[in-house]
């Protein structure tokens, strides 16, 4: 359904092409000539890159020379040709070849705006319009490598046009007529056609689904348009409706299970472990854009993690950057100010070989810099500070990255309001309308395949940041003004989602013609469904239409009146005369029919359970130091520096506890401590996350529970109050219509819930993440493993108290606490001697809870120089990085019992916890009857020398335990 | 009476709050005042005695890092805020504040258009010489005696950069007077151009220039981002020192005795 411009439309104003090229070095060849040395392009001996803008105007020589310098060039490091189009193209030098790439008409392309804008400002009226692209001159390849090497590297034909000749810009032309609106016949189809129908719109919506619409409209007595069947499928999609984890499940009955039936994942586990906990502090949990919880007397905080995992397939930088840009405006939407942002990402191996890749999927290597990129974009542009995540690599994610996209807010208790009234007007905040993203729900609801890229190119959104940013400028005061009555963000769906959950209570009238489109020729159903990005949907009174107004020109956003809430209980929209959809809320809101689904508990992990009391005899590893070194530089593991440093973690000026810790700041921090600005008091949040697809692979229960400890544990080791940490669930899961897919994704959902009362620890938000599938040119499907993803958002009463994990003085004590229970099953050890083992993933202890409170009231009694938990890799590794993290040694004597079980074994609800010698006593008393060990002491002496009761094991440098870590998460040389 | 502090919030701005907080616990009254107000009159810059051009990405920072915002000012202030300046008010870039005077040309401190100039600039802030953006602490020596910010200032200043552009580059010397800010060690010696003590690759370690009068001050590190002793990366091993407020109280203090 994408559609063609004619880019060789006669033009009769002259469109002026300027190259800029560097005087001085230009700092993104370098990058550009290692990454694509690491794809394989050795041959390539140098790259220049050179900025083209297309500037459409009549324009004379003198004005384009002004243009350049005043406007187009930095005049100390950069100059600039330009000639008027048709024309010559630049001269590529000798043995130079020119790759040009433009971005597709349509796609959002904020410089050329602003370039229009700024000129008009110097006074060049003439400019009507501006398109912007980049040359790349290439020494050392021929033609054929070029076009190989462009679409792998340079551009990405979902979103950019490349050729090896001089591109002419396409600036976006208008089509199709406006205004036209399709019926489709559904009353007398049978199934098939039905289903054909759903698979022609790429609806993603089952035969029951189906005919739950075809009663309907026969009930009604007439045909959808095509603006209400559009609607239907987005209101009904898996992303938008959540019908996997609202199925009835029928679980078979196995030797393992009983039969059983679950009326809906979301009710039975996540909301029912909420509602027994009834924290009186969580003031809305899975009712909100956000999760919300009390910080203080004054203040709320919410927090709410999204994905974007299918936009970032195809295109890494959009789909990041918009995902980012999506998870803000569901903070938006709790009327909160956003103040930090997560990430979470998971990546094929970056040493992948093209070979290996199945077709139509890009490389993980330019997939991880785009979505660092992107986040990158969007977080440091809103002034957002990018705090907390993680990095995973997996083989099974190489065609289906996972990209968690995670934002906090606070704001004034008292202001979030969410009841439109009869009357308000339904009011449009930002950005324009294009055709961008048209059908990302449903889009996010399949399968892809090779095609997918292709036919959904559409679906990809460029963001926008600065207008997002003026969304926030405009919000808050309107907030505090009581503006609005309601609020709410164009997500998925766009306006029929956000305009449609509004009006869900009450009805609505809109008409589309008064949407503001980037460009003409959108059908209804088009601008209806444009997954526009930067939009917010509000209801207003209109007696406060013109303050809000007055509000969007002081901070230069727009602001359209689009329709009103009308209390019929339906929805109308119309574009001009013509109504296009008309909707009965109960139907569009009700209508879906609950999804029947079965599913299967595989028998691996209860087995490997049923027997762990065998304890799986540790492989004898006679190179405990080289295993430790490799551990330290497994790519899940070695230091994030690299990515964190790229994000801007300091505006907003509350970061406490900051993502790098240590002397030298390139230490792992276990969570991020915040002191929220404009907040009196001394109270902080404390943000953390738990994610393990290793375990996952080997036991879904075990792993929900093991998540849950860890970003639980992680908040703790900074000083958070275990009894006030709420988390976040996030499932990516393959297709649930698989009865084993869907009956891991039972046990992980099993898992959540028994951990939530384990710990007193409610769930306040959520999202599912289903099909994360791919089917591959050789007809292979490639699943991603199991992946849970918890996001934990604690409360630390006295910032002052916060600890972190560098060890701070020679002398102290060194103590191990929790239930130390190392197993090798999932662990980083076993990834790495690739030794098959049957031991069953790490468990969790009854005691962990305990140990939690112990350790919370000894960090508070300030009894705590450091603490750093047991995670990937084990002891030896979070021994490591604690000497890492104060550049001091650890002697260590361990206890009896296999020592490389004890060094790399994994397991749950343990820390290693650093301690002055006076305070030694008092920290003890703490963790009366719960299981603690001192393990050893600090010294200044800058070695990490770990022995047994008998011998010695290993004294390893310090500087070869940074060296180690330091391994860059993209080798240089890559097997590609 | 307290100074006024005309924060200025383009579209895009974005550490207004924090410079705001940081001026207020200078003692100036800080107000965020949006680029419109100034436009429609709602505000004048002579209703404040310190104008702050606070970090951000203003225009997304399309065509170069504080270039459309120059060219906002260039369009619709450049008289008023010469006036600001002739009236010996004290102008504070930050990061793209200090993008915005330099390509506004009002540091190193001569207003012309490029074009005027025959293609002939005397500095600019490019990209870093690694080649990214980069959010890291780094270490500061004030120098310039002339600049009214960084005057009688003794101590080594830690704070943080969070940016892609802050390579300083010119073609011509600028005087040593206006040399306000280097990056150094954090020992204090000389970074000498070492990467990340020298975090971008600026000539002679530059972190930030004032403008011939001494009373236009832009820098790139974030003064505002240190005004707590809990921001400091290292204050759970006890280290508090190498505050940025000193920067902010002399220019308020030097307001406050005109």
């Amino acid at each position: 359904m994408t559609r063609q411009y004619s880019s060789s439309k006669i033009l009769t104003v002259p469109i002026h092409r300027f190259v800029i090229h560097f005087t001085h070095p230009d700092p993104r060849s370098m990058g550009l000539l290692s990454d694509a040395h690491a794809l394989g392009f050795e041959q390539l001996k140098m790259i220049t890159c050179q900025d083209m803008f297309f500037i459409e105007g009549q324009l004379s020589p003198t004005e384009c020379e002004q243009l350049a310098l005043d406007l187009l060039i930095d005049p100390v490091t950069q100059a600039a040709n330009w000639n008027e189009l048709p024309g010559v193209s630049s001269d590529t030098g000798v043995d130079r070849l020119a790759v040009e790439v433009a971005l597709r008409p349509g796609v959002t392309d904020p410089v050329a705006a602003q370039l229009v804008r700024a000129a008009h400002e110097l006074g060049f009226t003439a400019v009507r319009r501006a398109a912007t692209g980049t040359r790349y001159l290439l020494t050392g390849l021929n033609e054929e490598q070029a076009g190989e090497l462009a679409p792998r590297l340079l551009a990405n034909p979902t979103i950019q046009r490349w050729s090896l000749e001089a591109l002419t810009p396409s600036f976006p032309q208008a089509s199709a007529s406006s205004g036209e609106v399709l019926t489709i016949p559904l009353r007398g189809l049978g199934d098939l056609e039905l289903l054909a129908v759903s698979a022609s719109r790429r609806a993603a919506l089952d035969l029951p689904e189906m005919q739950a619409i075809q009663a309907w409209y026969q009930a009604e007595g007439r045909e959808p348009t095509d603006v209400e069947f559009e609607t239907i499928a987005q209101t009904w999609s898996e992303h938008c409706g959540h019908k996997t984890f609202k199925a009835r499940i029928q679980v078979e009955s196995t030797a393992h299970s009983s039969a059983l039936v679950i009326d809906s994942l979301l009710k039975t586990y996540l909301k029912s472990a909420t509602d027994a906990i009834a924290a009186p502090w969580v003031r809305s949990a899975f009712v909100d854009n956000a999760g919300i919880l009390d910080f203080d007397d004054q203040f709320e905080v919410s927090f709410k993690v999204e994905t974007h995992n299918h936009p970032s397939a195809i295109e890494p930088f959009g789909g990041a950057n918009t995902g980012v840009g999506g998870v803000i405006r569901d903070v938006l939407g709790v009327s909160a100010r956003p103040i930090a942002n997560t990430d979470v990402l998971c990546f094929g191996p970056q040493s992948a070989a093209f070979a290996d890749l199945p077709g139509g999927v890009l490389h993980p290597r330019r997939v991880l810099s785009g979505v660092v990129a992107g986040v990158q974009d969007y977080g440091n542009k809103m002034g957002i500070p990018t705090v907390n995540g993680a990095v995973w690599f997996d083989p099974g994610y190489t065609a289906n990255p996972l990209v968690f996209c995670g934002t906090v807010g606070l704001a004034p208790k008292g202001f979030h309001v969410r009841s439109p009234r009869r009357g308000d007007r339904v009011i449009v905040l930002g950005g324009r309308t294009g055709r961008d993203g048209l059908r990302g729900a449903t889009f996010s609801s399949m399968t892809m395949d090779a095609k997918t890229g292709e036919v959904s190119g559409a679906s990809v959104q460029i963001g926008d940041p600065i207008t997002e940013k003026g969304l926030v400028d405009v919000l808050l005061p309107a907030r505090d003004r009581r503006l609005y009555t309601a609020i709410t963000d164009c997500g998925a769906g766009g306006l029929s989602s956000a305009v449609g959950e509004m009006a869900s209570m009450i009805g609505a009238d809109v008409d589309l013609a008064h949407v503001r489109l980037k460009y003409p020729g959108l059908a209804p159903w088009e601008i209806w469904l444009s997954e526009a990005q930067e939009r917010m949907v509000l209801a207003v009174p209109p007696e406060n239409v013109p303050a809000l107004q007055a509000l969007c020109d002081s901070y230069a956003t727009e602001l359209t009146d689009i329709g009103e809430f009308t209390g019929s209980n339906r929805l109308v929209v119309r574009h001009e005369d013509t109504v296009v959809l008309d909707l009965a809320n109960d139907f569009l809101h009700e209508g879906i029919p609950q999804r029947h689904l079965s599913a299967r508990i595989g028998r691996k992990g209860v087995e490997a359970r049923e027997n762990s009391t065998v304890a799986a005899p540790a492989p004898l590893s006679a190179d405990l130091r080289g295993t430790l070194l490799a551990l330290l530089a497994h790519a899940n593991i070695a230091s994030r520096a690299e990515i964190i440093h790229l994000y801007d973690h300091e505006v907003q000026g509350g970061t406490v506890i900051k993502p790098l810790a240590g002397v030298q700041a390139d230490a792992p921090s276990d969570a991020v401590v915040l002191k929220p600005a404009g907040t009196a008091g001394c109270a902080g949040i404390v943000l953390s996350n738990g994610i393990n697809p290793e375990y996952g692979k080997q036991d879904a229960y075990q792993m929900a529970l093991a998540v849950m400890d860890e970003a639980i544990r992680n908040a703790v080791a900074v000083g958070a109050d275990p009894q006030r940490i709420a988390v976040l669930d996030n499932f990516c899961w393959g297709d649930p219509l698989r009865p084993e897919t869907l009956g891991t994704l039972v046990e992980a959902a099993r898992g959540c819930h028994d951990g939530a009362l384990l710990f007193g620890t409610p769930f306040i938000s959520g999202k599912d993440s289903l099909n994360n599938e791919y089917l591959g040119v050789d007809g292979q499907r490639h699943a991603i493993p199991p992946t849970l993803l918890i996001s934990a958002i604690g409360r630390l009463p006295d910032i002052a108290r916060a600890v972190t994990m560098d060890l701070k003085q020679a002398g102290n004590a060194l103590y191990l606490v929790g239930d130390f229970a190392p197993v090798f099953g999932g662990s980083h050890f076993s990834l790495l001697t690739s030794q098959p083992l049957q031991d069953p993933a790490p468990a969790l202890s009854r005691v962990t809870p305990l140990v939690y409170q112990a350790l919370y009231a000894a960090i508070n009694n300030a009894l705590v120089c450091a603490c750093h938990d047991l995670s990937e890799g084990g002891l030896a590794v979070t021994a490591a990085e604690m000497c890492i993290g104060g550049r001091l040694g650890l002697d260590i004597r361990l206890a009896e019992g296999d020592p490389v079980r004890s060094l790399f074994g994994e397991t749950t609800g343990c820390l290693l916890v650093e301690v002055a010698p006076q305070k030694a006593a008092l920290f003890e008393k703490q963790f009366t009857e719960l299981p603690f060990t001192k393990l050893g002491c600090v010294q200044d002496e800058p070695v990490l020398s770990i022995a047994t009761l008998l011998h010695s094991l290993f004294h390893i440098p310090i500087p070869d335990l940074v060296n180690a870590w330091n391994t860059p998460l993209q080798p240089a040389g890559g097997g590609a | 009476m307290k100074p006024r502090a005309l924060i200025l919030l383009a579209n895009g701005t974005n550490r207004d709050g924090d410079a705001a907080e940081a001026f207020s616990l200078a003692g100036a009254n800080a107000e965020i005042v949006p680029l419109n107000f100034l436009r429609t009159g709602e505000r004048q810059f002579t209703d404040y005695e310190i104008l702050v051009l606070p970090g951000g990405f203003s225009y997304a920072d399309a065509l170069g890092a504080g270039k459309p915002l120059a060219i906002d000012l260039q369009a619709y202030f450049m008289d008023k805020v010469q006036e600001f300046i002739g009236a010996g008010k004290v102008v504070l870039g930050i990061c793209n504040g200090f993008q915005t005077l330099v390509k506004a040309r009002l540091l190193p401190g001569q207003t012309v258009f490029a074009s005027d100039a025959g293609g002939q600039d005397q500095a600019t802030l490019t990209f870093n010489a690694c080649g990214r953006f980069e959010c890291r602490w780094v270490t500061l020596r004030p120098l310039s005696q002339a600049c009214i910010w960084t005057r009688g200032l003794e101590e080594l200043i830690t704070c943080p950069i969070a940016h892609g552009e802050g390579n300083f580059q010119g073609d011509h010397s600028i005087s040593s007077d206006q040399v306000a800010l280097t990056y150094v060690h954090p020992d204090g010696t000389p970074a000498n151009g070492a990467y990340p003590a020298n975090p971008n690759g600026s000539l002679h370690d530059i972190a930030g220039i004032c403008d011939p009068t001494g009373l236009v001050l832009g820098l790139m590190p974030h003064p505002e981002n240190h005004i707590h002793p809990w921001q400091h990366p290292l204050w759970t091993r006890g280290i508090h020192s190498g505050s940025g407020m000193v920067i902010l109280r002399n220019g308020v203090k030097y307001m406050e005795a005109r």
